[in-house]
């Protein structure tokens, strides 16, 4: 089978965009999630937290106006909102441990049915390992969002019965937007929330190493 | 009269002796005490502990003093990034010991050991390869995994403002480790961009109070 409609980065990013309410304290994670915050609309008040010390965290800085000392967790230039405030590294984890972040975004190599989520390291031996804040912000947000592609780049699923690379967190995921999905991780199982235009659940699923609920609504 | 000011950057860390564990403050390089690691490369130092969130970035502060073979143990959450090639290559060398923990972890063991704290449960960490080994507990339904707290000899940190008493305010995203890791370690050593008279620091606005300081110096000491 092959799939002809996908949701493109930015559309996923955009996705994401609309399930973040005004109010929200919300870490974006390194990668993909960054984008998330092209798309969060200028009307609402949203706070956005970065690990190394920042709440009210604004886009990045024009040309010329970098300073070293303001970055994210990525460790690129940002801007700080009105408003916004400073930390050390004990209270910022604080807020996510403690449970007063509304939602984190986060990529992901594989999530499992059950809303395991593996992250961080591949496991391979070669590797050398690095986990930073991602333990942290899986077990610790209110509502954990992965982004991430439905498949590898040589077409296995992503979204698995059992994570074969080493974990990050326990049953810590609530929602999964793919290139082809938007699913919830429930109780019951994946429920599917909405496809890329002309698939359908059996298509999803052909793709899905996972049994997938049908929308409610479909 | 009280004056933990230092008028040199060397003699600032000239106690620093060989096999002890020194936390250096920085996130990246926000808040990295370049200066102070400098005059320790000059002092010369070695088979080292050290405490940061990283493992150096490009040639300069920590990564340098990697790259001088100084360091024996990293502590640390995020070794490996784009620019990480010195400690890449002591590591795969077999030159240098890494201890990994989840970031939050390594903060709030930092915090433990300046707050007196024996250790702690977390719920970070639990049922991953992070946690192999060590004690967990369930409380209220909840799965923890215990933690420990890390002391250092030495804490070398940056700061914006400092005055004799070691007050100190911190610029920006900078600020990341300095305040938890000047508790945590028995001589804190703070690097800032000034030093001003007593009084001029804001009460209010301290952020790290001078019983957590034991030297301050100027970065161009």
């Amino acid at each position: 089978m092959s799939i002809t409609s996908r949701f493109t980065r930015d559309q996923m990013a955009a996705r994401v965009a609309q399930d973040i309410p005004e109010g929200a304290y919300v870490n974006l994670g390194i990668g993909l999630p960054t984008k998330v915050a092209n798309y969060l609309p200028r009307e609402k008040e949203i706070f956005l937290h970065s690990e190394n010390g920042l709440l009210g965290m604004g886009p990045a800085p024009a040309p010329g106006e970098e300073d070293d000392d303001l970055i994210n967790a990525g460790k690129q230039p940002v801007t700080l909102l009105t408003g916004g405030a400073y930390f050390h590294h004990a209270d910022s984890f604080a807020m996510m441990r403690g449970g007063h972040l509304d939602i984190c975004v986060l990529g992901a190599f594989q999530v499992s049915h059950t809303g395991d989520l593996a992250n961080w390291h591949t496991g391979a031996p070669d590797a050398i390992p690095a986990v930073g804040g991602a333990m942290d912000l899986a077990i610790g947000a209110k509502q954990v969002f992965v982004m991430m592609e439905h498949q590898t780049k040589t077409g296995e699923s992503k979204i698995v019965e059992r994570c074969t690379y080493p974990l990050t967190g326990i049953g810590c995921v609530s929602r999964i937007y793919t290139d082809l999905a938007v699913l919830d991780v429930t109780p019951a199982g994946l429920q599917v929330r909405e496809m890329a235009p002309g698939l359908t659940l059996a298509d999803l699923q052909a793709v899905t190493a996972a049994p997938l609920l049908a929308p409610s609504n479909a | 009269m009280i004056d933990k000011t230092c008028d040199s950057l060397g003699r600032a860390v000239a106690d620093i002796h060989d096999g002890a564990t020194v936390m250096i403050g920085g996130f990246g390089n926000a808040g990295m005490p370049s200066a102070l690691i400098d005059a320790l490369i000059a002092h010369g130092a070695r088979d080292l502990t050290i405490v940061n969130n990283n493992a150096g970035n490009g040639d300069t502060g920590l990564a340098a003093l990697i790259a001088a073979k100084r360091v024996r143990k990293i502590v640390c959450s995020f070794p490996r990034q784009s620019d990480s090639w010195h400690f890449d290559a002591a590591f795969r060398a077999g030159e240098i010991e890494l201890e990994l923990t989840p970031q939050g972890n390594l903060a709030e063991r930092i915090r433990a050991a300046g707050a007196g704290i024996g250790g702690f449960f977390t719920p970070t960490g639990y049922g991953t390869l992070l946690a192999e080994g060590k004690e967990t507990r369930v409380i209220d339904g909840k799965h923890y995994v215990f933690e420990t707290p890390i002391h250092a000899d030495f804490a070398l940190i940056k700061a914006l403002r400092g005055d004799r008493w070691g007050n100190l305010v911190y610029r920006k995203t900078a600020r990341n480790f300095g305040p938890i890791m000047a508790m945590a370690a028995t001589t804190t050593i703070a690097q800032v961009s000034e030093i001003v008279a007593l009084g001029e620091l804001d009460p209010e606005a301290i952020v790290t109070p001078g019983i957590f300081v034991q030297r301050v110096v100027k970065e161009a000491a």
